[in-house]
């Protein structure tokens, strides 16, 4: 089983455009752990930094400081080309996802090749159909032999998962994976990939802006406002009692039908420009923390 | 990112999903990604292969039924008759033979500066944009270098720098398609780009696939059609280059191009003398030929921006509705 | 409150007022090789100041409604039967799919107007927003001077929450929210008596999306002007609507009042969109409605009721579940 060690992890980009470049902070110091059989959740708007994160740890960019440290249970690091078996990634876009050109049991056979966990055609068919039922894909064998195009997107989706698992990964990063899925079939998706973390112990970072699905499906929340962490903890304590203006303003903007017919009106003309994001409330230490103090290591690690 | 905003052009990387998404529509299972990528029969795709058929078969097969171009005759500049049915020169040479041989040439530059010009912009433009970094701002920066320059005089400079002896077929094609390819290179590069960014790309990344694999899997059969595009367009280039380069003398020697038929017509004055067998027949080759690439090369465009197709189909389903309509008891809202 | 004879016939919903608009039996069809009809027989009365919710997923045919209602459609759809009726504020009745060309162009805008999906991206990137604005007012209301436009554009833009400066940028200078502001002042720059808003706020951030809801719910309290709100996103509909029409494949499948479909959901689809959101406050786990949670089973076909895959029941929490998901 592995885990995730992120420490001070940071992204600058350069923005404009010949002479006229500016540096442009997307992610700023943001630690957490990602430990086996727990979900952490990074909730943020659009800008927030968190697909820069998601992106970060599955080697699609390259930090510009801070450190990604992957570690076995006995403690010998991950790296390399054994990176790759150990950290996949489900994307937020089923229609983009895969390409049109190949039948499924190519998207899902080639990692299955690539990381040599079968060999053969037959052993590695069978594998295939293997994982495809294990994502509820039935028949398995028909379902194998058709194109992206032929599937829905919930249908894509659940093989983008059976392609990320094939090579046997631990850690799973899940970008925004059913939020261009139609509403009826979400939690579906979403309960599978419960399933799947407790039947394989996954470590699962769960990217999303919606609060509500963060809070059924993850362990910790950490709240991303302008590339930092303005808020971490628990799920139900993060949601139910925040302490940081951000975190109450995603709040009460989340539809919620218990406050039928009654729009809020008033509450939660948060003025923007004010929002701090260089404290951070921590609900393990129960207080703030500064930007600039080392990294909230102690108490991450709940029990 | 929160929603994904609707995109508002086209890019070559969402034809593929765009174009089978309306065949599983059309017809339930859709056909393999490789027939998609072809394009639909209409009339205009098949005005223009018959064109580009006719004049290959021409080229390829006519010099051997129409005797020797070069027999000189001592009959003089005649019109069209039974013997010479395109007439002859003013030193008696069958025009149609000329004709034949003269078309097998000027194909042979286009196929030749076609394949060399693609490989080249592929190489700049494919490679430079997946790469990415210094490689591609390096390659960018060399090919908009060569795009500013002028084409024509510099093949001009060329030729005229090369000795007449060694200004062969294969020093011409090479000098064209070194000049041309510049254009394309920068289209590949900005399609490459798009498709690059795609998640199916990304996710073959993180999957662990090797970067040529994702470039020749991923990234090579997208870009097939803007590649065919473009070869075409490289032929025509190529052929209506040469034709100007003869016509300035400055072509190859010792071989017989549509261009140097029309520097010989030129030279033996057939306009002036009313000759129109002689300097009429190559160019409407040429101009034939380039129709039947265009037609071509305006399918391709469907596949490559599928919406183009539903111009086209809309109009037909309009036509056929208002048909329908009119045969039906009551109105049409 | 609604009545209906039987659980799956959708109620007629009719509310006291009498109607702005009616929409009566309406129909509209694909005309492609396979024909597809993608309303079927909808009928809606929108009674004046309503916020009539219009909820369904993809493909359920909302917005085809919407552009037929306005008669935007284009070939291959066409409208093969049924009536819309607009009751305009003086009493007259104006049968939209009998408009001529003129008649439709001095109406739309003027008592009907629509903000589109998508629509940050309607606005013309190489103009002014004012000069944008001032073209609608300058079409429908020639008798102002430009003085007089530049004053009213000024006016709507502010109304719905954006500084009169902002008149002089170009799109691209607005935010996301923001363009979505001046879509809807533009919509509201000639007082319609009916708005239709196709999903105008799905693209944007959660917050943005609050904002935009208030502004909307504030101009119809001051304005008066009925609302067709569509979207997915049924808690958002709860929570503003007064009445909601849930669309499953081109049928209005329940039509009633917030409250009633909240507490009360008839269909077993209006219970599976209801299922779809977990609740932000109450017990972690719990659905708004107790979720039939299915895993790969067809995920538009919903009239049976789909039986839940043992594997997908989430693990944490209990969830009282019943074949029929009916459980309060």
């Amino acid at each position: 089983m592995t885990s995730v060690e992120i420490t001070d992890l940071t992204k600058d980009f350069s923005v404009g455009t010949g002479l006229a470049r500016k540096p442009f902070r997307a992610v700023d110091r943001v630690s957490f752990d990602l430990l086996p059989g727990r979900t952490v959740a990074l909730v943020g708007e659009s800008g927030s930094g968190k697909s820069t994160i998601a992106r970060m740890l599955a080697k699609l960019e390259k930090p510009t400081s801070g450190r990604i440290d992957v570690r076995l249970d006995d403690g010998t690091p991950v790296v390399g080309s054994v990176y790759r078996r150990h950290v996949q990634m489900v994307f937020q876009d089923p229609f983009a996802s895969l390409n049109p050109f190949h039948s499924i049991e190519h998207h899902v056979a080639r990692p299955l090749l690539l990381h040599r966990r079968t060999r053969g055609a037959a052993e590695t068919r069978e594998r295939v159909l293997d994982m495809l039922e294990r994502v509820n894909l039935r028949p398995a064998a028909d379902v194998a032999a058709r194109r992206p195009h032929e599937l829905s997107g919930g249908q894509r989706q659940r093989v983008a998962i059976a392609r990320a698992l094939a090579p046997g990964a631990q850690v799973l990063i899940a970008d925004e994976p059913v939020s261009m899925l139609d509403v009826s079939i979400r939690l579906g998706v979403l309960n599978l990939l419960g399933r799947l973390q407790r039947e394989d112990q996954l470590a699962v970072l769960y990217i999303t802006h919606d609060l509500a699905t963060a809070r059924h499906f993850s362990d910790e929340i950490l709240v991303l406002y302008k590339g930092r962490v303005v808020e971490r903890g628990p799920a139900d304590a993060v949601i139910l009692d925040p302490h940081h203006e951000y975190t109450k303003l995603l709040a009460l903007a989340a539809p919620d039908p218990e406050r039928v017919g009654k729009v809020v009106s008033g509450e939660g003309a948060v003025d923007r420009a004010a929002l701090d994001n260089t404290v951070c409330w921590d609900h393990h230490r129960g207080e703030w923390v500064h930007a600039e103090d080392a990294p909230a290591r102690a108490g991450r690690r709940t029990a | 990112m929160t929603n994904v905003a609707p995109s508002t052009g086209p890019t070559i990387g969402d034809s593929p999903d765009q174009l089978a998404a309306e065949d599983v529509a059309a017809r339930g299972r859709p056909r393999s990604a490789w027939r998609l990528m072809l394009p639909t029969m209409t009339p205009w795709l098949a005005t223009g292969l018959g064109l580009i058929g006719l004049i290959c078969l021409f080229g390829l097969v006519g010099p051997w039924f129409t005797g020797d171009p070069a027999a000189i005759r001592d009959i003089g500049l005649t019109g069209p008759s039974a013997q010479h049915l395109l007439g002859t020169t003013q030193t008696g040479q069958d025009v149609l033979a000329q004709l034949a041989t003269a078309t097998r040439g000027s194909l042979q530059i286009g196929l030749l500066v076609g394949v060399l010009a693609t490989l080249l912009s592929a190489f700049f433009g494919i490679l430079g944009a997946y790469v990415g970094g210094i490689t591609d701002e390096a390659f960018s920066l060399f090919s908009n270098v060569v795009l500013v320059i002028p084409g024509l005089p510099l093949v001009i400079v060329i030729s005229g720098f090369v000795p007449r002896e060694q200004r062969g077929l294969w020093t011409i094609g090479v000098v064209l398609a070194v000049t041309g390819w510049a254009a394309s290179s920068r289209v590949l590069r900005a399609q490459t780009l798009s498709i690059r960014n795609r998640d199916y790309v990304a996710a073959a990344r993180v999957a662990g696939e090797k970067p040529w694999r994702v470039i020749g899997v991923e990234i090579l059969p997208n870009l097939l059609p803007v590649l065919a595009s473009q070869f075409v367009f490289a032929v025509i280039a190529a052929i209506l280059a040469e034709a100007g380069l003869s016509f300035l003398g400055l072509g190859a020697s010792n071989s017989s191009t549509l261009g140097t038929m029309l520097f010989y017509a030129q030279n033996g004055f057939a306009l002036p003398l009313g000759a129109w067998w002689w300097f009429g027949p190559p160019g409407l080759v040429i101009a034939l030929f380039g129709t039947g690439l265009s037609l071509v090369n305006f399918s391709i465009d469907e596949i490559i921006n599928p919406k183009l197709k539903n111009v086209r189909l809309h109009r037909k389903r309009a036509r056929l509705a208002a048909r329908r309509a009119r045969t039906e008891t009551g109105a049409t809202r | 409150m609604s009545t209906t004879t039987t659980p799956l016939r959708p109620s007629t919903g009719r509310s006291p007022r009498p109607a702005v608009l009616t929409i009566d039996d309406l129909t509209v069809v694909y005309e492609v090789e396979d024909p597809v009809t993608a309303v079927k027989a909808a009928s809606l009365t929108l009674a004046p100041g309503e916020i009539l919710g219009l909820a369904g997923e993809s493909g359920c045919g909302k917005t085809t409604l919407a552009y037929a209602v306005n008669r935007l459609h284009k070939p291959p759809a066409r409208i093969t039967t049924g009536s819309v009726t607009f009751h305009d504020r003086d009493g007259s009745d104006v049968d939209l799919l009998a408009l001529d060309d003129e008649g439709l162009r001095a109406f739309r805008w003027d008592k009907l107007s629509m903000v589109f999906q998508g629509a940050m991206n309607a606005l013309n990137p190489v103009t002014r927003v004012r000069d944008q604005l001032e073209d609608v007012l300058a079409q429908h209301r020639p008798q102002l001077s430009k003085k007089q436009r530049r004053e009213r554009a000024g006016d709507v833009l502010e109304r719905v929450g954006v500084d009169r400066v902002r008149l002089a940028s170009y799109p691209h200078e607005l935010s996301g929210g923001m363009r979505q502001r001046v879509m809807i002042a533009m919509a509201m720059l000639l007082e319609p008596q009916v708005m239709i808003m196709d999903e105008p706020t799905t693209a944007l951030d959660v917050v943005v999306q609050r904002d935009i809801l208030r502004e909307i719910v504030r101009l119809r309290d001051e304005l008066d002007f009925a609302v067709v709100f569509i979207t997915h996103d049924l808690p958002l509909l709860l929570e503003i609507s007064d009445r909601i029409a849930v669309m499953l494949r081109g049928e209005i499948v329940e039509l009633a009042t917030s409250d009633d479909i909240y507490r009360d959901p008839q269909h077993p689809y209006t219970r599976r969109l209801l299922g779809s959101f977990p609740s932000l406050s109450g017990d972690r786990g719990a659905f708004i409605r107790t979720g039939v949670d299915e895993g790969s089973s067809p995920e538009t076909d919903t009239r049976t009721v789909v039986l839940p895959d043992p594997d997908d029941l989430p693990g944490r929490g209990d969830l009282p579940t019943t074949a029929r998901g009916d459980a309060r």
